[in-house]
């Protein structure tokens, strides 16, 4: 790990504000992700700025239709939440699904986005659900906010503070986990929404989370696992490497849809 | 009485050391004024160094030294050598190219070292190795035997032309091809064996202390082996003469053959200490460990095996082209010819058997030994052949098993080994029982209600341990002699110290070896204490591999314990006046038989070095060394039937069922022996289902994480029925045969044989991941769809 200087923010504006003091600063949230990756000696940031002890974004909360998780919810908190689990059961699980009970312990909802890693689980929950990311500045639509592998819409410097969620009719993820990794080699959420029938697969495809646009038509007028058999994913939109070939991922995609429907 | 002999589930006496994280591992040692070293990679599989600038590293803060391999080779350390020679089918020698522990002109795989800062911490050494600038001219490379072999492949090195080490072959030829020309049916596969990564808990670690005033050298390290290391060290490397090199193996977190070998990075801290006149520390980094640590198998084979009209096997010949990487490791020849092939008659009586095995240079890291080292690799490979074969014949793949078996011992086999002892059909009946395969068709049906493709392998493994005579060894080439020594001290208050040239590294020796002196003594465990792994306090050693410690490392402690009974005998019939003959050790006592003569164990060892009154001319004293040869190879063998659960949708595999019936001959610790099994079979569920050491086609190692080499996990492995049924080994003074590799050796057919049996389809290669499976599957069904 190259030096650094570590920093413990106490709310978000300090967080900010602190960083945009940096020559080349990061947040720090669980570190699941970056604290790994510094060890590796492949990030170098000049200065970690912690906003796990921001009390402000470890709240959960659900408002009429709409679940509000703060950006340091861990996986934990969110897969041992009451409130979760009677709101968006399909939330509640794909968190407790996440990595072991040590990554789930630390890792966070905002992490997890803001890194949006083409295997994590959280995006397809953020895509599928149609789900609204909070910032310190502005609320960016699921829809936009991820742009591809490990990329996202937000800004330098800008943070995540809330995921919203609205309270689906319906909805179930099921996950085909790499067998070396256990982050999602495909996984599927699929949700019937005010807005109709969401689809969002993660892991499998080579641009990271997407919405499944065949699926969503075939769930729209079947609700149903059989409804997923048959829809064709094309191959060459999938992620091929040594634990499975582009075919086998397409091939999943479908057979997750049909078993996230029946988790539904 | 003590109820801690032979055969009694003692448990071990090491664990609460482990348990409560007080081991005492190589990184754990501080030496006083301790540097750390970090080294210099390629970044490229196969390359020419055009040059090495160090100084901006060398001006770095903290920074002792920057080391390269001119320097060291100018300092006349030797280059690392393989210690077996294997012979060529046209009687040349094998092409062993030059291996420098720090490259100087040319690097030969993503990881090779072509330099070393010394610096007085981790992190600065690591800054500074960053910081060294190297200029490689990139050479296009081979990362697999068939690439290597092909016309116009990249040289790896000068002196093997075609990449070739050499062309062996073993067995019956002539009689073979006629045997299978004639033969009623021959069964034909190609068949892989995945390379894989070993990755023992503990990551290797070294460091090295050299003393200027005494010109003496201390080296603790993670070795099997710490007396071959010191051997190899002095004899071949030139680092120092033995008797100024002390190499201390502490305790070891695991090494499943990985930890034999001596590598480029000892030699480095050791001569680096000379160098700075500072100790030097490396540890292994988990990313340095998949680059860097030996890896194993790597097989391409093509197999025939023929039958007469009754069944019965005529004839098995097999081509075997084995990847040893950029280098030779340090046993790497013996293990795709002498532990591999020896054993390819497998458990049944075959006229002739014939194989030829071409080993060729890759620009990969070094293979050598993984835990059974060429015995899974032929296990496999006759397996998976019978298997297939009798689908193909209509019969049951265990009858046709039972009925080639061998029966009488010894036998010879058309491969060199002379198979001593075994009861192959009743470890067969032993384990259908045990699975219940009579009722396999009804889980059969009842499964595939559930959608669920059921299936059962069986695999009747052979292998050999105890390795090994040293004169037969020597004959096919072993540089060594593979005998073991034993030295036991009975102190004057009657307590014993057993200093075996053994090594324990996870096998529990401290509790196995105990188990034989409170066998033989009748004293508690608690008052033996067994010493390993030092060179300066244990006689010379072999150390630990091969499963070789029961049977050769506790046959030496047999002989010095024979040896010590004896004068404990003489002297308590000279103090209580009786005949030797009439001298009987028990209770904590030596007796007079069927008298009320007595005198307490510990009275003889006090007699023993007072020398008050010891019999007319005896040495004071009560200390013994042996060294023990063995006569033969040990032959654990056995059965193991799996049965597992494929979800057509996804090629996900369940394991059901696994049941193991092991002959391992005497068994001092069953439950040692237990979880020997039981790891050994997760190992081999590793390997049939996940593991693998992948390289692109420019040699980058694409599996050099655990994101993406999977390791199994305790939910990937079934609850084990594990049970013996021994026989004894005629060989040594104890009976005993190896139980350290049979469940890596044994389990990965039984797992394929299980899955190709559910899906129907043969054509399946290990690691049978879900996305292999499936295809195999998707062949089915697009052959069905054909018809
Ligand atoms: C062994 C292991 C297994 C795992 N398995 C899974 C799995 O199965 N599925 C899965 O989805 N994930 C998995 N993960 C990832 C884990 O779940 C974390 O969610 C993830 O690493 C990121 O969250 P974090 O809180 O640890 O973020 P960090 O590692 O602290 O940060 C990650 C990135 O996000 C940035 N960041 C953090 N917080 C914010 C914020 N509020 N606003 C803007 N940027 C921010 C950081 O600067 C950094 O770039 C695994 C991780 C490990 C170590």
């Amino acid at each position: 790990m190259y030096d650094t200087t570590y920093y413990r923010a106490s709310s978000v504006s300090d967080a900010t504000s602190k960083l945009a003091g940096t020559e080349d600063g990061m947040f720090l949230a669980g570190g699941q992700t970056l604290i790994p990756t510094m060890k590796q000696r492949l990030a170098a940031p000049s200065d970690l700025v912690d906003v796990s002890g921001i009390d402000a974004l470890k709240n959960i909360s659900v408002d009429g239709e709409v679940v509000t998780i703060g950006a340091a919810c861990t996986h934990a908190q969110v897969a041992g939440s009451s409130e979760v689990a009677q709101a968006i059961p399909a939330l509640a699980s794909l968190a407790g699904g996440i990595g072991d009970p040590a990554v789930r312990a630390r890792g966070t909802i905002g992490g997890s986005i803001a890194n949006n890693d083409p295997a994590a689980d959280y995006p397809a929950a953020c895509l599928g659900l149609g789900a609204t990311i909070v910032t310190d500045t502005r609320e960016i639509p699921a829809d936009e906010f991820f742009v591809g592998m490990f990329e996202t819409a937000l800004d330098e410097g800008e943070m995540v503070t809330a995921v919203k969620f609205p309270k689906p009719t319906k909805a179930g993820y099921a996950k085909f986990p790499n067998p070396a990794s256990r982050y999602a080699m495909v996984g599927v959420m699929a949700a019937q929404t005010g807005n109709g029938v969401r689809v969002a697969v993660t892991g499998a495809g080579n641009d990271g989370v997407f919405r499944h646009n065949a699926l969503e038509e075939a769930l729209g007028a079947n609700w149903s696992a059989d409804a997923t058999q048959g829809v064709a994913t094309d191959a060459d939109d999938m992620l091929s490497d040594i634990h499975g070939s582009a075919e086998y991922r397409a091939h999943l995609v479908s057979v997750m849809a049909g078993r996230a429907v029946d988790n539904s | 009485m003590t109820d801690q002999g032979i055969g009694a589930r003692v448990l071990r006496k090491e664990d609460k050391r482990f348990i409560t994280g007080k081991g005492k591992y190589t990184d754990d040692i501080v030496q006083p004024n301790q540097a750390y070293a970090a080294f210099v990679r390629s970044p490229h599989a196969h390359a020419n160094v055009k040059s090495i600038d160090a100084s901006a590293a060398e001006a770095m803060e903290g920074v002792e030294a920057v080391l390269n391999g001119h320097q060291l080779t100018g300092d006349g350390i030797g280059n690392i050598i393989c210690g077996w020679g294997i012979t060529s089918k046209d009687g040349s020698p094998m092409n062993m190219g030059a291996w420098s522990a720090l490259a100087t002109d040319k690097v030969r795989y993503v990881g090779d070292a072509v330099a070393v800062v010394i610096a007085d911490s981790k992190a600065q050494a690591q800054a500074a190795a960053e910081a060294v600038m190297v200029e490689y001219e990139v050479l296009p490379a081979t990362s697999n035997v068939l690439a290597s072999m092909k016309e116009g492949a990249p040289q790896i090195h000068e002196n093997a032309p075609g990449n070739l080490i050499f062309d062996w072959e073993i067995g019956n030829k002539d009689e073979t091809d006629a045997a299978l020309a004639s033969a009623h049916h021959t069964t034909t596969m190609d068949i892989t064996n995945n390379r894989l990564s070993p990755n023992p808990m503990e990551p290797r670690s070294a460091v090295a202390t050299f003393d200027e005033s005494e010109d003496h050298y201390t080296l603790y390290t993670t070795s099997q082996n710490p007396h071959v290391a010191r051997l190899v060290l002095s004899a071949f490397y030139n680092v120092a003469p033995e008797h100024k090199l002390r190499v201390i193996a502490p305790d070891v977190g695991g090494g499943f053959g990985a930890k034999i070998y001596i590598y480029p990075e000892e030699i480095v801290c050791l001569w680096a200490s000379m160098k700075t006149n500072r100790s030097v520390k490396w540890t292994s980094t988990r990313s340095e460990a998949f680059l860097t640590d030996a890896h194993g198998r790597d097989h391409v084979s093509t197999a025939t095996m023929g039958f007469d009209a009754d069944n019965n096997i005529v004839g098995f010949k097999v081509n075997t082209k084995a990847n040893l990487g950029a280098y030779m490791s340090l046993f790497s020849s013996s293990v795709p010819t002498y532990l591999y092939a020896t054993l390819l008659s497998g458990q049944y009586n075959i006229a002739n058997v014939y194989c030829d095995v071409q080993t060729y240079y890759t620009n990969t890291v070094p293979v050598d030994a993984y835990r059974g080292a060429g015995r899974p690799e032929a296990a496999y490979l006759i397996e998976r052949m019978i298997e297939t074969a009798a689908r193909e014949l209509g019969v049951d793949p265990g009858e046709l098993r039972r009925q080639n078996f061998v029966r009488e011992f010894p036998h010879q086999t058309p491969v060199i080994m002379a198979y001593d002892s075994g009861d192959f059909a009743g470890n067969l009946d032993q384990a259908k029982a045990a699975a219940d395969v009579a009722g396999f068709p009804a889980r059969k049906e009842e499964a595939a209600k559930r959608g669920k493709l059921r299936g059962l392998g069986y695999s009747n493994y052979i292998e050999a341990c105890g390795i090994a005579p040293s004169a037969a060894v020597g004959s096919l080439g072993a540089g060594v002699g593979l005998w073991e020594s034993a030295e036991v001290r009975v102190n004057p208050v009657g307590t014993i110290e057993i200093l075996t040239g053994s090594h324990s590294h996870g096998q529990g020796h401290e509790t196995t070896f105990a188990q034989l002196v409170s066998e033989r003594f009748d004293l508690p465990t608690d008052n033996i204490q067994i010493v390993h792994g030092d060179t300066d306090k244990v006689q010379f050693g072999m150390g630990t591999y091969g499963s070789r410690s029961g049977a050769v490392g506790m046959s030496a402690i047999s002989k010095a314990l024979d040896k010590v009974e004896a004068k404990v005998k003489k002297i308590a019939a000279h103090v209580l006046e009786a005949s030797e003959d009439d001298i009987v050790i028990e209770g904590g006592e030596v007796k007079v038989k069927g008298t009320d003569k007595a005198m307490g164990w510990h009275e003889v060892g006090l007699s023993a070095y007072t020398a008050h009154n010891l019999p007319e001319g005896m040495e004071p004293g009560l200390k013994e060394g042996a060294f023990y040869d063995p006569t033969n190879f040990t032959f654990p063998a056995g059965c193991y039937i799996c049965e597992v659960e494929v979800d057509p949708q996804t090629g996900v595999t369940e394991i059901v069922q696994f049941t193991a019936s092991d002959d391992f001959g005497t068994i001092i610790n069953p439950m040692i022996v237990e979880g020997q099994v039981h790891g050994g079979i997760a190992q081999g569920i590793g390997q049939a289902m996940m593991e693998h050491a992948v390289y692109d086609d420019d040699g980058q190692l694409l599996s050099g994480s655990y994101m993406d080499y999977c390791m199994p996990r305790a939910d990937d492995v079934p609850n084990y029925t594990v049970s013996h049924h021994s026989t004894t080994c005629p060989g040594n003074p104890l009976g005993m045969k190896g139980c350290g590799e049979a469940g890596a050796i044994g389990s990965p057919p039984a797992v394929i044989n299980a899955i190709t049996d559910a899906i129907g389809n043969n054509n399946l290669s290990m690691p049978a991941t879900p996305s292999r499976v499936w295809a195999a599957l998707q062949q089915v069904s697009a052959a069905q769809a054909a018809e």
